[in-house]
């Protein structure tokens, strides 16, 4: 518990030592609020759903940039050679990394409060929807990085993670649109809804947290936090 | 197999480790006592820091058991990387953290807390001159001081057994000595492995050393002992003035020369590496300079050193 500790402050530390951390946030607020506030005056409704609506597809761009230098950055200066022979399990590594992504990406959806407080103030918005909706963002941030997390440990070159891992998180998001399923055999349908990474959050932002949609971005995160922990144990096998 | 009654610190069983079809490490067997200060010798490429990265359990052995102290470094692995202290050959740190930082970083990676933890840092500041750097980022530090951070690193727990693949690299001689003083230091009461393909640092500090070459060991013992092992026999380096062929035969002539070697003739002085099968031809050397006429300004018996060993053995 103390390495997750020590390994989750390190790596939290050094999202905030450059500055690209403060680029980062404040690109995602210039532009989701930029987005939403587009269509907000037009529909004329004090809610968020255009908001939380835009939030599958900006991830897709901006949770691989969060990931894209844990492992690759690792691999490339040797620092993982170092750090496999502490004595710190795999696991404990992965866990720690990511938690420290995901406390990074809640950071910069929480800096959306402005938003509510703003519709509140206009008019009187359902909060249902809103708590919902956050809780469903973390959940799909949480899903997007353990995607984003895995495929760094792949390869030692940024950019390399950062678009296969768009790439990666795009596929699992569109196998479950309409688009996607249309096309393919009727008994598909229904698992290829169910593994889709959007369609979850869509009733968790209408404000129904059902536990199958919670359980789903669990089971995704614990899924490819476990790739991760066998891909970095492949070393043995070499 | 118990734990505590092992005598040797590292024991290293019938070691071979396969890159494909490439054989980086061939059944190698050796042990190391504690307290020792081991040397593990090298050309670039022979199998040195492959083996370092078994011992430390960043990768597993193809085949052959690696013991730390009794531990298993295949199945007890958390347990052996708490013992060790590792410097690695390219020694990567994590250059956008302050050395303060990173210090404190592994130390709580190594266990180590509060004040004790304190105390540790500070006392790794003073002990690798780092007291200055304390609050500059690593990235900006240059190669010796990089180089101190990662032996700071490798010391904060106060292993057991430490590590140093190749710790001299890039720091100039006066930190070359105060390095060799510290590890001669901790070679009191820790065992230290050094690592490293420049030998007269190695037998500088090392109470035993082992040569590997192409993943197999090529000669083991003391300074000393490896030094007898040289082919190389009986030198004497002499500076003589005198004519340089009358030089030649006569010297030839004398019963136990066997070869002799001109380097260099300075106006009328000739400097000669002389070879000899039997020991002790000083004196008739310096007989036949005195019935010769000549006059003679240097006589030396050349002794192998570890180089010339090491040149011998592992260029095959």
């Amino acid at each position: 518990m103390n390495n997750i500790v020590a390994i989750f402050k390190k790596e939290f530390k050094s999202f905030f030592i450059s500055p690209i951390a403060y680029v980062f946030i404040t690109v995602y607020l210039v532009v989701t609020n930029f987005l939403f506030f587009q269509s907000f005056f037009l529909i004329n409704q004090a809610d968020m759903r255009g908001y939380f609506g835009l939030l599958p597809w900006i991830f897709l761009l901006f949770v691989p940039a969060v990931t894209m230098r844990s492992w690759a950055e690792e691999k490339k200066v040797k620092t993982l050679e170092l750090l496999q022979t502490w004595p710190v399990s795999d696991m404990q590594v992965v866990l720690g990394k990511f938690l420290a992504a995901l406390s990074f990406v809640t950071i910069a959806i929480l800096l959306s409060f402005t938003i509510p407080v703003t519709i509140s103030i206009l008019g009187s918005p359902d909060p249902g929807p809103i708590w919902g909706g956050y809780i469903g963002a973390i959940l799909m941030g949480a899903a997007y990085l353990a995607i984003g997390l895995w495929v760094s440990s792949y390869t030692e070159n940024q950019i390399i993670a950062f678009i296969v891992g768009v790439v990666v998180t795009f596929l699992i998001f569109i196998i479950g649109s309409p688009f996607v399923t249309m096309a393919a055999p009727s008994w598909m349908v229904p698992a290829l809804t169910y593994l889709g990474l959007g369609n979850h959050f869509e009733s968790i932002e209408r404000g129904v947290i059902d536990s199958r949609d919670i359980l789903y971005y669990i089971s995704v995160v614990g899924f490819f936090l476990f790739l991760n922990i066998q891909s970095l144990g492949s070393r043995k096998w070499e | 197999m118990s734990l505590t009654n092992s005598t040797f610190m590292l024991e290293v069983k019938n070691l071979n480790k396969k890159f494909g079809d490439f054989h980086a490490v061939k059944n190698l067997n050796f042990q190391i006592r504690k307290g020792e200060i081991f040397g593990f010798l090298g050309p670039n490429g022979a199998g040195k820091t492959t083996t370092m990265r078994m011992v430390t359990c960043y990768m597993p052995p193809s085949s052959g058991s690696i013991q730390v102290e009794g531990l298993d470094t295949s199945f007890q692995s958390l347990a052996v990387r708490k013992k060790i202290g590792y410097l690695a050959e390219s020694n990567p740190l994590y250059s956008d953290m302050t050395v303060q930082e990173y210090l404190k970083f592994v130390g709580e990676i190594r266990g180590i807390s509060g004040s004790k933890l304190q105390s540790r840092i500070g006392e790794m500041f003073s002990v690798c001159g780092l007291t200055k750097m304390a609050y500059r980022q690593i990235g900006k530090l240059s190669k010796g001081y990089r180089q101190r951070v990662g032996l700071a690193q490798a010391m904060i727990h106060n292993p057991d057994l430490l590590i140093l693949d190749e710790p001299m690299s890039g720091l100039d001689p006066n930190q070359i000595i105060e390095i060799r003083n510290l590890i001669k230091n901790l070679g009191r009461e820790k065992t230290v492995i050094y690592c490293s393909h420049i030998l007269s640092e190695v037998s500088a500090t090392c109470d035993r050393i082992l040569i590997i070459n192409d993943g197999e060991i090529v000669a083991s013992g003391t300074p000393d002992e490896l030094t007898q092992k040289s082919s190389k026999g009986n030198r004497y380096m002499a500076k003589i003035k005198g004519d340089r062929s009358d030089i030649e035969s006569k010297v030839l002539s004398i019963t136990g020369v066997s070869r002799i070697n001109i380097l260099k003739v300075d106006s009328d002085w000739v400097s000669a590496e002389i070879d000899a099968s039997q020991d002790d031809i000083g004196e008739s050397l310096f007989r036949c300079v005195v019935d010769n006429g000549w006059s003679l300004s240097e006589l030396r018996h050349e002794s192998a050193s570890l180089e010339d060993v090491f040149t011998q053995l592992t260029r095959g």
